[in-house]
């Protein structure tokens, strides 16, 4: 096999290991709107990198970061009216993102390749960012596991118990706008918000405890990726765009499995 | 209850605005061990609000909330509602948040309200009145000295309801407790609580239950319960249901056995 494709088999093992285990989380919370402004706003820390000449990555996460602690602040101030807005917030950002990108003078962009993800390019770099970011998000994770599914179940209840509801919140969504900067290699950012609902939904019908969702959500992440990849190279098919095809199609072949009863 | 000084939890002079509307004004209270505090009013009175106060969930704008230093609270929230798509058991719901694994306890606060067969069930399945015991079982796992319950009869049909309380009132003697309750329950919860406060947005009148059922705030807002309507409908059975609605013969046929 030619190296961009183990490169990108690699870059794209990392990123469904992490949203398996975040994408759960979006689901019980019934946050996945989140995930799409998120990554929405993605575009603007692109359009910010290439203007400003930095380092892209770190511009994407520096955006993505702000505006998951924006959308928590939203979220605590309900007065605010929160799903009206983060839609406000995440398509400006999407929008204003794709016009300064036509701005830029001596850039020739790819804007497909971003919004819906060009994962045969990834680069050795690519590949060490992601898997040192998928190796912290899972760590992270594993170690707010108890607090973050006490929260999700009811916050308030978290809350007399104990639970610091509020930071406990915040370190999962930055971790969410962190996997969103190097996830957008792989699907893009229209489409990033399916990397972490489908595998995660799919995964429900095996599952009977919180800890076997996830886990199922990694795998069937995986052979999403991998049939996805398949498909694309076969058919010469747009990956990102494939990958989630093939976890779409997982999700409904699922839901001929007759469920467990918990 | 004047005779133990110990307070485990009082507000004073508490008062929430949301923007240019008045949700409390000037409303204190003070919780006692082994006494039952009643909140009673209509809808949108402030009820849960004054809980979410005394429970550190909410910041008022004025007034002073104080808590006895590491006290340990037991919390039934009035809305719970799990997502269908988490996949949680009774028995890990119930010890959902203790740091270190314990069946044990988890079991022993399940037999307390009499929810054993329940444990392995997923969530989602159980009736409102199962909901109800299983959120006191885990109000209760964590031996709290003040057990605060938002509505704790919704859900619960007219047998349950009665059981249901008794059931808080026999642990309170147990584990000796204090309780700040919301209810709706009127006619149950007169019979079965120690303090009665009247709430809507202030305090309109509190006391003993029997003081309160007469006084003319209350009269006003809730209509004279007493000889008709909702009075208390005596009545014997010589048989009683189990949780499954099986029939079970009384524990105890010679005593009379009450429902409103």
């Amino acid at each position: 096999m030619d190296d961009f494709i183990w490169r990108a088999l690699l870059a794209g093992l990392a990123v469904v290991l992490m949203s398996g285990v975040l994408g759960v989380f979006l689901l019980w919370r019934r946050m996945a709107y989140f995930g799409d402004t998120l990554s929405h706003s993605a575009l603007l820390g692109v359009a910010l990198g290439l203007m400003t000449g930095m380092n892209l990555n770190l511009w994407v996460m520096a955006v993505c970061v702000l505006v998951a602690l924006l959308m928590l602040y939203v979220q605590h101030n309900p007065a605010l009216g929160s799903d009206t807005l983060l839609s406000i917030i995440g398509h400006s950002a999407l929008a204003l993102g794709t016009v300064a990108l036509t701005f830029l003078p001596n850039v020739r962009v790819d804007l497909m390749a971003y919004l819906f993800g060009d994962i045969l390019a990834v680069t050795h770099s690519d590949i060490a960012l992601t898997w040192s970011l998928a190796v912290m998000v899972i760590g992270v994770m594993a170690w707010i596991w108890r607090p973050l599914l006490s929260l999700s179940v009811h916050a308030e209840l978290a809350q007399v118990e104990g639970v610091k509801v509020w930071w406990v919140s915040a370190v999962y969504m930055v971790l969410i706008a962190l996997m969103v900067a190097v996830a957008m290699k792989v699907v893009g950012v229209l489409l990033l918000t399916a990397l972490l609902i489908i595998p995660a939904a799919a995964a429900r019908r095996f599952a009977r405890t919180p800890e076997q969702m996830a886990l199922f959500a990694m795998v069937i992440g995986v052979l999403a990726l991998l049939a996805g990849m398949g498909i694309s190279l076969q058919l010469d098919t747009p990956t990102g765009p494939s990958i989630v095809v093939a976890a779409s199609v997982l999700f409904i072949l699922v839901q001929f499995i007759s469920p467990r009863s918990t | 209850m004047s005779t133990t000084h110990t307070v485990l939890a009082k507000l004073e002079h508490i008062g929430l605005n949301f923007g240019q509307r008045v949700i409390l004004h000037d409303v204190s209270l003070e919780v006692y061990p082994e006494s039952v505090l009643t909140l009673i009013g209509p809808n949108g009175a402030g009820k849960s609000t004054v809980l979410k106060i005394l429970l550190g969930l909410l910041v008022p704008d004025q007034g002073l909330v104080w808590r006895m230093p590491g006290l340990r609270i037991g919390y039934v929230p009035q809305k719970f509602h799990l997502d269908r798509l988490l996949p949680l058991t009774v028995e890990r719901f119930i010890g959902l948040n203790l740091r270190r694994h314990n069946p044990a306890a988890v079991r022993a606060s399940a037999a307390e309200v009499g929810i054993q067969d329940l444990l392995p069930q997923a969530v989602q399945s159980l009736s409102g009145g199962e909901l109800q015991r299983v959120l006191l079982a885990r109000a209760l796992l964590n031996k709290p000295q003040l057990l605060v319950l938002d509505e704790p009869g919704q859900g619960v049909d007219v047998t349950g309801l009665n059981e249901l309380y008794q059931l808080i009132n026999r642990l309170k003697q147990v584990h000796g407790y204090g309780v700040l309750m919301v209810s709706h329950d009127l006619h149950l919860v007169m019979a079965a609580t120690d303090q009665v406060l009247c709430l809507n947005r202030h305090i309109c009148c509190s006391g003993q239950p029997e003081a309160v059922s007469r006084h003319p705030e209350y009269l006003r807002l809730f209509g004279d319960l007493r000889p008709s309507g909702l009075a208390v409908y005596t009545h014997h059975h010589d048989h009683q249901h189990d949780m499954h609605g099986c029939v079970v013969p009384l524990p105890d046929t010679d005593k009379e056995h009450s429902h409103g």
